[in-house]
């Protein structure tokens, strides 16, 4: 039996995980500078111990409402590193760690929304809740790749 | 890669660099034996290596090179260039064999008997028999006493090998002795890889090279990138520190910041580079393309110890590579010319490179012919780089300019050095690249210096730091030209032609575009009261930037854009300031992009309103029009098109002729007609100059007020003389000059034509078509004063129904912009004439005069000989 941790967060009122491998830190985002004529998903850019860390918004990218908390300082950012370049991730709150069995991980349900199912790896059977196991490449990669991807 | 052979393969090609360099440095002082020492000392140590590496290939190569150098070294041959050559052929393929070697780690297969029979040839002194033949016993004696230091005559045989020894070979045998009386190279054979890295370090110690070691470009990058981080975080705490009134923490922090700063100059020095080494191979090429075209070329360098970053150095090194071998082709002339003119036969190509603000400057000049104007212009023409009228109106530099044109070669014929016509648009792009700029000067006769301006580094770049609302953002300050604050109170306001902001800056108008519109950010305009415009040059675009403040300027550190914004042209990546925040950095070339999006949009609703009143109204053309004063304080106006150049020239200079005055204009006599007032005697007179074909005439006028792009709507009235009619133009009602009527006054040759035409008494009969009153207006009289029955009609139909009552008409001018002026041949028989307001069809332009009169002559012509 294989099992595999992951950390959970939540982003409006959903639980997602991710490997905890995939994940270098998290952060509170402060002093993001928006970059005008990116499009919704791009947060904007900070400084993140002097690197510059590209902050993709969670809500945005999931086709969700906007948060309450218009300030993004009140936040977190899940930091990735990918491709020698490193990402922040807004969510609404960070969870815990858990170990999973990766047997027990279940493929998406049919009727999931195409932007959900094509960040989803799949979806965990918590006792109280369900868990989203995100892929967080594809949510990187943004949406317009995956109507490109669609369209070719 | 075995460490030893990675090692050899770096050392053999900076000696093979030196040797070139050397080796063209000695053809043309034989005398230097010091420079001939390090050569051969070079050569020599590259065949040792190659011995115990085990390349025998490479060896023997450089063994028969070696002899010949030998020969030099000894007095026993005289210096040629031909021997020379070879010697550069051999290091050539020393050099293709190395990078074999370094590709698949073993030599190419294949032997190189060709060079080494001519080398070797070389050293006999064969090469000198197109010589007159030297002195025998100098030949002679050399060789004799050469032979017992290099172990024995020529010819012996080597029963190691098998064959006989090569000239001034040492057979095996003696080779073993030699190797057993010493000791190193055996030591150093027996030792494992791992000491032999080490082993280089000190051999260099030894040298003279003793204080430079190899470091990887990547601990260089990364400690760069270290060094940036630590400037940033300093500036944060100075930041902090500014704030807190006393602190313990001040002076330890100033003692901090002191020595990050040297720390970031010294990494800084880690990445330059003096600008000679990307130089090194340039006098083997200038020798070799002199040699190839019989031209005698002068190489000088001049601040060869000038350094900038290595990234830098790299991207510039092929630009300069082929900017000197155009200098030989095209810019040096040969020797016969240059005696010619009256130069010395050697021709000189000069480089010169030095510091200027951030940045470097390198001149390459030749002191050869200089850029052939009328032939650039001719081809530029041909090649349709630029139209006629472009041709007339571009300054001599502008002409010079379009050499950076894509697909533009002057050079008659394509020679191998240069001439595929892919060269300097190739340059130009990769310094543009860079962020650099390029310029050229030339004189006729004299020569042809191009500048080049690059950055230093292009990991920090100076910056100016703007805001727009509460964005900021970081302008590279290379492409900025100046600042300018416009608003009620300044000198400079901010004008509107239709919805296409522009500014009035020093007789020019610039045309501007908001930052917040090119960014699509939400901005209420800004206070219009008090905006700052940069002026930025992009290539040849020259625009305005509307921002709401500029901060100041700062040096910058470079970060790359993510990949995921990279998509986005406006960017050029993103920058920490001091205060820890997060800028993007404009892309001055993203940003013009959408200066020409924004025109292109201005354009294309200005035109569907235009199509929109027009149909409404049922006729009437937008069209761009020149208001001038002249005589009264009345505006007049005329088409923009049909002006070549405008010009404010010295009334001092004016001449008077019994034609009436001239002006001594770009090389030729302009006449000068006064369009309604008088020509000034004093200070600047305004001058509109009109072309047409080799003649030029200029109107003087009193004032040119502005160009205004509006609809004409002629109510014709013949009151007087030289006004085709008036119209309302920007609210006020403007007199629309007929241009024709003045030149006629200052240029009787326009109406000598028209004279000429009028005595042959039979007055041909012209229909012409046109849909626009304007046109008709225009070049009815025109026809008509050039001697021909006119009759007008404003669309095909009306054209059908003159033709069918009166089948009489001898040519048709027919407006082919509007109508298809085809369809009018069935109904007539009529030759008939397609005219256009454009000048890029084949149709004759409605502006040029001459050659509407030439079509309706010519078209009568045919008519009367068929």
């Amino acid at each position: 039996m294989t099992t595999q941790e992951f950390v959970t967060f939540r982003i409006c009122d959903q639980m997602f995980g991710v490997s905890v491998s995939e994940i270098h830190d998290v952060f509170r985002p402060a002093a993001m500078t928006p970059v005008p004529l990116s499009g919704a998903e791009i947060a904007g850019v900070l400084n993140l111990r002097g690197r510059i860390v590209t902050a993709i918004d969670a809500r945005s990218r999931l086709g969700l409402p906007p948060s309450t908390k218009s300030k993004t300082c009140q936040r977190l950012a899940i930091g990735v590193e990918r491709y020698g370049e490193s990402f922040g991730l807004i969510i609404d709150e960070i969870g815990e760690v858990v170990r999973l069995q990766e047997s027990e991980l279940e493929q998406n349900p049919v009727n999931l929304d195409a932007t959900w199912s094509g960040v989803s790896r799949g979806v965990y059977r918590l006792e109280d809740r369900l868990l989203v196991i995100m892929d967080i490449d594809r949510m990187l990669a943004g949406a317009g790749a995956e109507d490109a991807a669609a369209a070719a | 890669m075995d460490d030893l052979l990675s090692e050899f393969l770096t050392e053999t090609s900076e000696s093979l660099d030196v040797v070139d360099v050397e080796l063209v440095h000695f053809e043309s002082c034989p005398d230097d034996k010091a420079t001939l020492n390090n050569i051969f000392r070079l050569v020599h140590t590259i065949k040792g290596t190659c011995g115990f590496i085990g390349l025998p290939r490479l060896e023997s190569l450089a063994h028969a090179g070696e002899t010949l150098l030998g020969k030099f070294r000894d007095g026993a041959l005289d210096v040629t260039p031909e021997a020379v050559t070879l010697i550069l052929a051999s290091i050539d393929r020393i050099k293709s064999i190395l990078a074999h070697l370094a590709d698949t780690q073993a030599e190419p297969t294949g032997d190189d008997r060709d060079l080494i029979a001519q080398l070797e040839a070389a050293a006999e002194g064969g090469l000198q028999s197109r010589l007159p033949p030297p002195p025998v016993a100098k030949v002679e004696a050399p060789i004799a006493a050469a032979a017992p230091e290099q172990g024995d005559d020529n010819g012996r045989w080597d029963a190691d090998q098998g064959r006989y020894l090569r000239p001034g070979e040492v057979s095996l045998a003696d080779l073993e002795a030699a190797f057993r009386s010493a000791d190193g190279p055996e030591v150093r054979e027996a030792k494992p890889a791992a000491v032999a890295i080490a082993e280089p370090d000190e051999d260099r110690k030894a040298g003279p090279g003793a204080s430079t070691i190899r470091v990887n470009v990547d601990v260089l990058e990364s400690m760069m990138t270290m060094v940036s981080e630590l400037v940033l975080t300093r500036n944060q705490l100075m930041q902090m520190l500014r704030a807190t009134a006393d602190s313990e923490f001040k002076t330890p922090l100033q003692r901090l910041s002191g020595i990050t700063g040297e720390l970031q100059d010294c990494v800084m020095k880690t990445r330059m580079q003096p600008i000679g080494s990307a130089w090194k191979k340039l006098p083997r090429i200038v020798r070799d393309a002199g040699q190839d075209l019989a031209k005698k070329i002068d190489l000088v360098m001049e601040g060869e110890a000038t350094e900038l970053d290595r990234q830098v150095l790299e991207l510039i090194k092929d630009p300069l590579t082929h900017m000197i071998r155009n200098s030989c082709d095209h810019g040096v002339e040969g020797p016969a010319a240059r005696a010619a003119a009256g130069k010395s036969e050697n021709g000189t190509i000069k480089l010169h490179a030095y510091h200027e603000g951030g940045h470097i400057i390198i001149e390459v000049s030749d002191d050869g012919a200089g850029l052939n104007t009328d032939r650039i212009r001719a081809k530029a023409l041909e090649k349709n780089v630029i139209d006629a009228a472009e041709a007339m109106s571009m300054t001599d530099a502008q002409i010079h300019r379009l050499i950076f044109a894509p697909g533009f070669s002057t050079a008659a014929k394509v020679t191998n050095i240069s001439g595929r016509g892919v060269g300097m648009d190739v340059v130009k792009t990769n310094v543009e690249l860079i962020g650099g700029t390029i310029d050229l000067k030339s004189r006729q006769g004299a020569g042809t210096t191009f500048i080049i301006k690059i950055p230093l580094t292009l990991a920090i770049i100076s910056a100016l730091i703007v805001g727009v609302g509460e964005h900021r953002f970081a302008m590279p300050q290379l492409s900025v030209l100046e600042l300018v604050r416009a608003g009620k109170r300044c000198e400079h306001k901010i004008e509107q032609i239709n919805s296409t902001r522009v500014l009035r800056l020093r007789d020019r108008l610039l045309p501007l575009v908001a930052l917040s519109d090119v960014l699509n950010l939400i901005d209420d305009r800004g206070d219009p009261d008090h905006a700052c415009i940069v002026v930025m040059q992009v290539g040849d675009t020259r625009f305005g930037l509307i921002v709401d403040e500029v901060f100041d300027t700062e040096e910058i550190v470079v970060k790359p854009l993510a990949k995921r914004l990279g998509a986005m042209c406006q960017y050029s990546g993103a920058t920490i300031l001091g205060d820890g925040a997060v800028i993007m950095i404009l892309d001055p070339n993203g940003v013009s992009k959408s200066l020409a999006g924004a025109e292109r949009a201005i354009s294309r609703a200005s035109d569907e309103a235009a199509a929109a009143a027009a149909a409404a109204k049922g006729e009437g053309d937008r069209m761009s029009l020149l208001l001038f004063a002249a005589g009264s304080t009345e505006p007049r106006a005329c088409p923009l098109s049909l002006v070549t150049r405008l010009e404010e020239l010295d009334a001092s200079t004016f001449e008077m002729t019994s034609r009436g005055h001239v002006v001594q204009y770009r090389g030729r006599l302009m006449p000068l007609a006064a369009a309604g007032g008088s020509i000034r005697r004093e200070g600047k007179q305004p001058v509109l100059v009109f072309s047409q074909g080799d003649s030029v005439i200029g109107l003087a006028v009193d004032t040119i007020l502005d160009i205004v792009e509006d609809r004409l709507d002629i109510q014709l009235n013949d009151t007087a003389p030289g006004i085709l009619g008036t119209a309302v133009l920007k609210g006020r009602s403007t007199e629309v000059m007929d241009v024709g009527y003045y030149l006629g006054q200052a240029d009787p040759s326009w109406a000598a034509a028209a004279a000429q035409l009028e005595t042959r008494r039979v007055r041909k009969r012209v229909l012409l078509v046109d849909a626009h009153p304007f046109f008709r207006n225009m070049l009815a009289p025109m026809v008509a004063a050039a001697g021909y029955d006119v009759t007008v009609a404003s669309d095909l139909q009306e054209a059908r129904g003159r033709l069918a009552q009166d089948a009489a008409f001898d040519v048709v001018l027919a407006d082919a912009d509007a109508t298809s002026p085809d369809a009018l041949a069935e109904v007539s028989s009529a030759r008939i004439v397609p005219l256009s307001s454009r000048r890029d069809t084949e149709a004759v332009p409605k502006s040029d005069r001459h050659a509407l009169l030439d079509a309706i002559e010519r078209a009568i012509r045919t008519g009367e000989a068929a």
